[in-house]
């Protein structure tokens, strides 16, 4: 199933299949830099005290997002 | 002997500046690269006779135009004549890492890697085939652990050899075969200008088709420009075509597959990983419950060390200072020098070496939660408070809370915020967050004209300045940085402890660079304020007939719409730009021939709501010579701090005009 990454439930995983139009170009190349390519797996680890924003794993390192920067990523849950 | 010349590159938190602490001790020095804002520490140390220079790069994930810290980097990597880049890597996190490395290899940089924290990535379970992974890469690796000596002897014979030998780390890089197809077209088209080979013309082409607006504006100004572009937009469409993503996703794909590649090689990652120690200390400190609780406590805990911890040494200074003081004036008698010297240059020093307690204590505790890994934490709890009222980053919760209790150290602690504009804007707020020096004057006035409700009418002070902090924010957003959302995408770096070298190096250069930098601003506001005061010759000290009262009588009817329009207030607010505690000293100075006193001056001049609108005024202007200095050095020049005087005095006078009008509308007087 495809959904966008911040509506991952915490300790779910996906992988990453696009991006799609909402973010910025040079979000986008910063983020392809922190690994978020296509294939990665990325799993939803914690979401901070007062909602956002949210911690993910990704290539066994932790990161942070917001809500609104997550939103652009979509992942292929199994 | 000749000089080596070395650069640490890698990503951030991976231990790159502790290895730079540690080789380099205390020679180095930290200032700017050139025509920028970012930092540049540079130091040298010997080994065997030979001096090794050595420039800490700031800490990228990548090296595309995205940032100054990232051009900062490839242009050193590009243009200087270093003779080996080392590249530091944190083992436990190879494949990130990597990344950046790629990078320096497609820019062909006489690399070298530097595999770090081995010790904790073994612990995690991970096992990295070094010898392997230098051969697959093509580049020299060795291991070490940075905040030790481990390694060391490895390491500066791979550096010498680097040096007698350089690589070509390009060689074994290779992107599949439908892009290096493409890029060797695209290569061999740039070549046949030579005005663009002062660097791989694969590494140009590979940024051309990434949209790098630098790499793109260069090659305009070549005589091949229109072929490269046709060509680049031929690939461009190409790619999308094959792949369905852009040249800019085909190219970072391309990367990673060879980097997976790699660890498929070299890393064996274990199978059922165990729970991390930075896990288990996440679980409390990012907990739902947990988190905000815990990041007040620590709050609170560096908010009275800095403050409660630091006054009584600033009072012991400052007890020093009057004693000097007073003893020169003993010794040469009351003149004109032993008053500049005394009440100009002394107590401009004194004002200087006040800050510097603070300023240490502050350091140590920040540097200590910065590279222990909670600042990080902490900008995760706190993100969505600062996002939504500010539209700041979440590290920028730290300043502000500071700024209640000195702007300086509030404004010097912006440093940790990584983008420039959240550090301007950062920087432009803490001055309205109601520092001690403010309450000196609130409790001169409200002890005489609110006695009965202290408390409530001090809160309301610090209450305005945190909401026209957010208001203010909001303008300055819309004024200077039109549409600017910096993303919050930010690593959670594994915990560490700080090594004890690394946060004293940090503090004294901070101090150091306080003491330098804004404290000649501050010394040099002393003396002009001191010549004003003294000056004609003859007058009594900072009196009506002086330069200072002349020039308060002055501008006195300006402040007259705000009920305060007498020249005894003018020109405390003029003192008050010094420090905002003189504003006590001068007022009870200047009505103190009043007869019964300065409260009976003080209570015939003001009505309560005239107190209370100067209270306002005393709040919002302009910050005093100490934090402006501090702004000054911080922002690189005097845009910023002029910015701030304008936005400052009339917020000031706006605020406290609408406080005092429509206090009279509502009846009070």
């Amino acid at each position: 199933m495809i959904k966008s990454l911040d509506q991952l439930k915490t300790g779910e995983e996906g992988k990453l299949v696009s991006y799609n139009d909402g973010g910025s170009t040079e979000l986008k190349r910063h983020l392809m830099g922190m690994g978020f390519v296509k294939g990665s797996k990325i799993q939803l680890k914690k979401i901070a005290p007062l909602g956002d924003p949210f911690e993910y794993k990704i290539k066994g390192y932790s990161i942070c997002l917001r809500k609104e920067e997550a939103r652009n990523i979509e992942v292929d849950v199994e | 002997m000749e000089n080596i010349k070395i650069g640490l590159a890698g990503n951030p938190n991976v231990g790159k500046t502790t290895l730079f602490n540690n080789l380099t001790g205390l020679h180095q020095h930290v200032g700017n690269w050139p025509g920028k804002t970012v930092e540049q520490a540079a130091g040298h140390f010997v080994e065997n006779g030979e001096r090794i220079d050595v420039i800490d790069l700031p800490g990228n994930y990548a090296l595309s135009a995205h940032s100054i810290e990232e051009i900062v980097s490839r242009d050193f990597i590009v243009d200087e004549d270093s003779d080996a880049i080392i590249n530091v890597i944190d083992a436990a996190n190879l494949e990130r890492n990597l990344y950046l490395t790629v990078q320096m290899m497609e820019l062909d940089a006489n690399l070298g890697i530097a595999l770090n924290m081995n010790k904790l990535a073994r612990k995690n379970g991970i096992d990295i085939d070094v010898d392997k992974l230098s051969e697959l890469l093509g580049v020299p690796v060795v291991q070490i652990e940075a905040n030790s000596d481990i390694g060391h002897n490895d390491l500066m014979k791979m550096i010498k050899d680097l040096k007698d030998h350089p690589i070509e780390s390009k060689r074994k890089l290779v992107y599949g075969e439908e892009l290096k197809e493409h890029l060797g077209d695209l290569a061999k088209l740039i070549s046949k200008d030579n005005n663009l080979l002062d660097v791989s013309p694969y590494w140009t082409a590979i940024k051309l088709l990434e949209d790098d607006e630098i790499v793109m504006d260069k090659v305009q100004q070549s005589s091949m420009s229109n072929p490269i572009f046709l060509e680049v937009r031929k690939v461009k469409n190409h790619l999308k075509d094959l792949y369905g993503v852009s040249a800019g996703e085909a190219i970072a794909n391309a990367r990673y597959a060879f980097i997976d590649g790699l660890i498929k090689e070299c890393v064996q990652l274990p199978k059922n990983p165990k729970p991390t120690m930075t896990g288990k200390i996440d679980r409390i400190v990012t907990n739902r419950v947990l988190g905000i609780p815990i990041f007040l406590i620590i709050m609170y805990i560096v908010f009275q060390v800095t403050f409660t911890l630091g006054s009584p040494i600033q009072d012991w200074l400052d007890s020093i200072v009057t004693a000097i003081a007073d003893g020169t004036v003993a010794l040469i008698g009351e003149n004109a020098l032993s008053s500049l010297l005394a009440d100009g240059v002394i107590s401009g020093v004194g004002s200087v070496l006040s800050f510097i307690p603070q300023i240490v204590l502050l350091f140590l505790l920040l540097s200590i939660l910065e590279d222990s890994g909670y600042l990080a934490r902490a900008a995760f709890v706190m993100d969505k408070v600062m996002h939504k009222i500010l539209g700041l980053h979440g590290k920028a919760f730290i300043p502000m809370i500071l700024g209640f209790g000195c702007g300086v150290p509030g404004i010097m602690a912006t440093r940790t915020l990584e983008h420039e504009e959240d550090r301007l804007v950062a920087m432009l707020l803490v001055p309205f967050m109601s520092c001690t020096a403010r309450l000196p004057v609130y409790l001169l006035f409200v002890g005489i004209f609110f006695a009965s409700s202290q408390a409530n009418v001090i809160f309301s002070l610090y209450l305005l300045g945190v909401v026209v902090a957010i208001i203010v924010a909001a303008i300055i957003k819309k004024l200077f940085f039109k549409g600017v959302s910096t993303p919050f995408v930010m690593e959670l770096p594994t915990y560490k402890i700080p090594t004890v070298k690394g946060v004293l190096m940090h503090t004294g250069e901070k101090t150091w660079g306080f003491v330098r930098k804004a404290g000649t601003i501050i010394l040099a506001a002393a003396i002009i304020v001191w010549v004003l005061s003294y000056f004609p010759a003859g007058v009594d000290y900072g009196s009506q007939a002086s330069y200072i009262g002349q020039l308060g009588t002055f501008i006195a009817p300006i402040f007259s719409p705000l009920g305060f329009g007498n020249w005894q207030a003018s020109s405390a607010l003029i003192f008050g730009m010094v420090a905002k505690e003189v504003i006590v000293a001068t007022l009870t100075s200047v009505f103190g021939s009043f007869p019964g006193g300065a409260t009976a001056g003080i209570t015939a001049a003001f009505t309560p709501l005239t107190a209370y609108a100067f209270l306002v005024f005393c709040l919002l202007y302009i910050p005093c010579f100490a934090a402006l200095g501090t702004i000054k050095q911080e922002s690189n020049g005097w845009k910023w701090p002029a910015v701030m005087v304008c936005t400052c005095l009339i917020t000031a006078y706006v605020v406290s005009f609408i406080v005092f009008r429509v206090g009279l509308l509502l009846g009070f007087h």
